[in-house]
């Protein structure tokens, strides 16, 4: 099947070539055809997504057309609630959760008219950069299916990668969008911190926490934030100002930009096809006519140390929900304790377990200043080291993750070598800047490299400028061969 | 920096009931995390700590109007336990 995008089956759709319901067929059988290899769902939700579609063509057909996302089938990564159909965040402590009410990104993409098909596979709570750590088992690279799609979000990345959805929704605290966009092959974006909101998100670290678009194409992408993003006052960190328009830079081109190649991100610790690969990037980006300068950001060669404090910090308190009280597992105990302890020893895994442990023992009286509050003031350093850097270029770029998609089972049990697929991902969450991932090519095995164009707050039309032209230059069109069991 | 965790102690303040072999594999690992993540310490010189919303949005408030609240049934049919419209759990205090 030809992998539609957004722009061109919107197109088909308003020209009466193609019904939304027969759009979602070819999605439905191409989940069927590749589910059993890649796992990237844990739910479809058939008959709601078929509803759906036929209201979208019914209202097409009346000439009601509610935008570019009208009749699209969506992957939405299951820790965002949907009411009714279960959300379990990939957590045994979650497992027949149905939620009683929508997340406001649902409630945006239903009123955008698209067509919901059903929630992805994640690493529990998305804590981990495998989607191996779910408690339903782990999901699978289509472009190899003995390697891992990323993650958290590599249930979403996946099904995009596979044709099982046009556009997917993931969530990013340190990568979990960008890295497995990268690893599959497809656009990742995380939106600045405030303009999306995250109610009804299923919380790991509310500070750094930001649910964005994977999709097929940068324009894909815009289309999918544009539908989504904006002020919800039931988030309170929701930014209220002004919202720039996405699409206005796409097309200009780089003529006279200026471009900061990061210098940290890269050398010891990166593949030398994905260093070259960038590295020939930024060559076409600087013929194309941007102005390439490399630039120091000092700061980021301890932005991990300061993510693996913050965010199991936040995640121990956000986790506390989890007790056996209100939703979810619950294992017997003779006082409220002892039930709690026992139902969270049951219902998390051995990586969320691990954080919580941390951010606990980080948060704990006579650590908290050497390691948490450390870790805040290796924060403001960082964003201090990017304001720097933006006052002399209009984006920064560098690989999206140091390697290419890895074997399963490879890092399962080196949590430390595991953390170290976010180092690039990571600063923007720390920071709260948007950035994104884009495909430029494939290494020497046929596995897809990302790369990634940073922007300041709110600088997402120039970032979203630059990456047009990265996918422009790159010409990435290549498809995974998954070899299909039936079909 | 080595680093010294009362692992037991942090389990209970987290509420997770963990085995004596569990609580000592994740302080071994705890350990090499913290190692790397004692790293925080290397930061040179003292920035303004601001670690406030990136877009500075602060004190958000929304209109006190009354809305429709999430169907009591429904939630509380999520619960482990429930009756007569609250939630059931065992005893916290020893009577």
């Amino acid at each position: 099947m030809d992998a539609p995008n957004i722009a061109t089956a919107g197109e088909k759709l308003r020209d009466g070539s193609l019904t939304a319901v027969q759009l979602l067929d070819g999605v439905l059988k191409r989940a069927a055809d590749t589910e059993a290899q890649i796992h990237a769902y844990l739910t479809i939700d058939r008959s709601g997504a078929i509803a759906a579609a036929e209201t979208a063509d019914r209202e097409l057909a009346a000439g009601v057309d509610r935008g570019p996302l009208h009749g699209i089938p969506v992957a939405l990564k299951d820790n965002m609630v949907t009411r009714g159909l279960e959300t379990t965040a990939s957590s045994e402590i979650l497992s027949g959760y149905l939620p009683p009410y929508d997340a406001t990104v649902v409630s945006r993409l239903r009123e955008g008219g698209a067509v919901i098909v059903g929630k992805t596979n994640l690493d529990e709570f998305a804590m981990g950069s495998s989607t191996e750590n779910s408690a339903y088992g782990p999901t699978y690279n289509p472009w190899d299916i003995t390697r891992i799609p990323g993650g958290s979000s590599g249930g979403s990345a996946a099904a995009v990668a596979a044709g099982s959805a046009l556009v997917g929704l993931g969530s990013d605290t340190g990568g979990s969008i960008r890295q497995p966009a990268a690893l599959t092959g497809v656009v990742g974006m995380k939106p600045t911190y405030g303009t999306v909101s995250r109610y009804g998100l299923i919380a790991f670290a509310s500070s750094l926490d930001q649910i964005g678009p994977l999709s097929r194409t940068v324009l894909d992408s815009a289309l999918t934030l544009k539908a989504i993003w904006g002020h919800d006052p039931l988030d309170a960190t929701s930014y209220r100002g002004e919202y720039p328009d996405l699409l206005e830079g796409i097309g200009d081109g780089v003529e006279g930009l200026k471009v900061g190649v990061v210098k940290e991100l890269s050398g010891e610790g990166y593949e030398s096809d994905v260093d070259e690969r960038v590295s020939a990037m930024v060559d076409q980006l600087g013929r194309a006519g941007a102005e390439v300068a490399e630039v120091s950001l000092p700061t980021f060669d301890i932005a991990l140390s300061a993510y693996y404090l913050i965010a199991p910090a936040e995640c121990s308190a956000n986790l506390a929900r989890f007790d056996g009280i209100r939703y979810g597992l619950r294992e017997d105990g003779e006082t409220t304790e002892e039930m709690m302890s026992r139902t969270r020893a049951s219902g998390f895994g051995p990586e969320v377990t691990r954080r919580i442990l941390l951010g606990t023992y980080a948060l704990s009286a006579g650590y908290y200043d050497a390691f948490y509050g450390q870790a805040q003031r290796v924060r403001s350093a960082i964003r201090d080291d990017f304001a720097r850097a933006y006052s002399s270029v209009d984006v920064l770029v560098s690989p999206t993750s140091p390697t290419v998609a890895f074997k399963a089972g490879e890092r399962t049990d080196d949590p430390l070598a595991m953390y170290l697929s976010d180092i690039c991902t990571i600063p923007s969450n720390l920071s709260g800047d948007p950035a994104i991932s884009v495909p430029i090519g494939l290494d020497s095995r046929g596995l897809p490299i990302g790369f990634q164009v940073m922007a300041p707050a709110l600088g997402e039309p120039m970032m979203y400028r630059v990456a047009s032209v990265v996918e422009q230059l790159a010409g990435f069109d290549a498809q995974p061969s998954l070899e299909l069991v039936a079909g | 920096m080595p680093v010294e965790i009362d692992i037991a102690h942090v389990a209970r303040l987290a509420r997770l009931g963990l085995t004596e072999p569990e609580l000592d594999h994740y302080r071994d690992q705890l350990a090499v995390i913290l190692e790397h993540a004692a790293r925080v310490q290397e930061l040179e010189g003292e920035p303004d700590v601001d670690v406030t919303h990136p877009l500075g949005v602060v004190n958000a408030f929304r209109p006190d109007e009354v809305r429709t609240s999430l169907d009591r049934e429904e939630v509380l049919g999520q619960a482990p336990e429930a009756r007569d419209g609250y939630f059931v759990v065992p005893p916290a205090l020893e009577l």
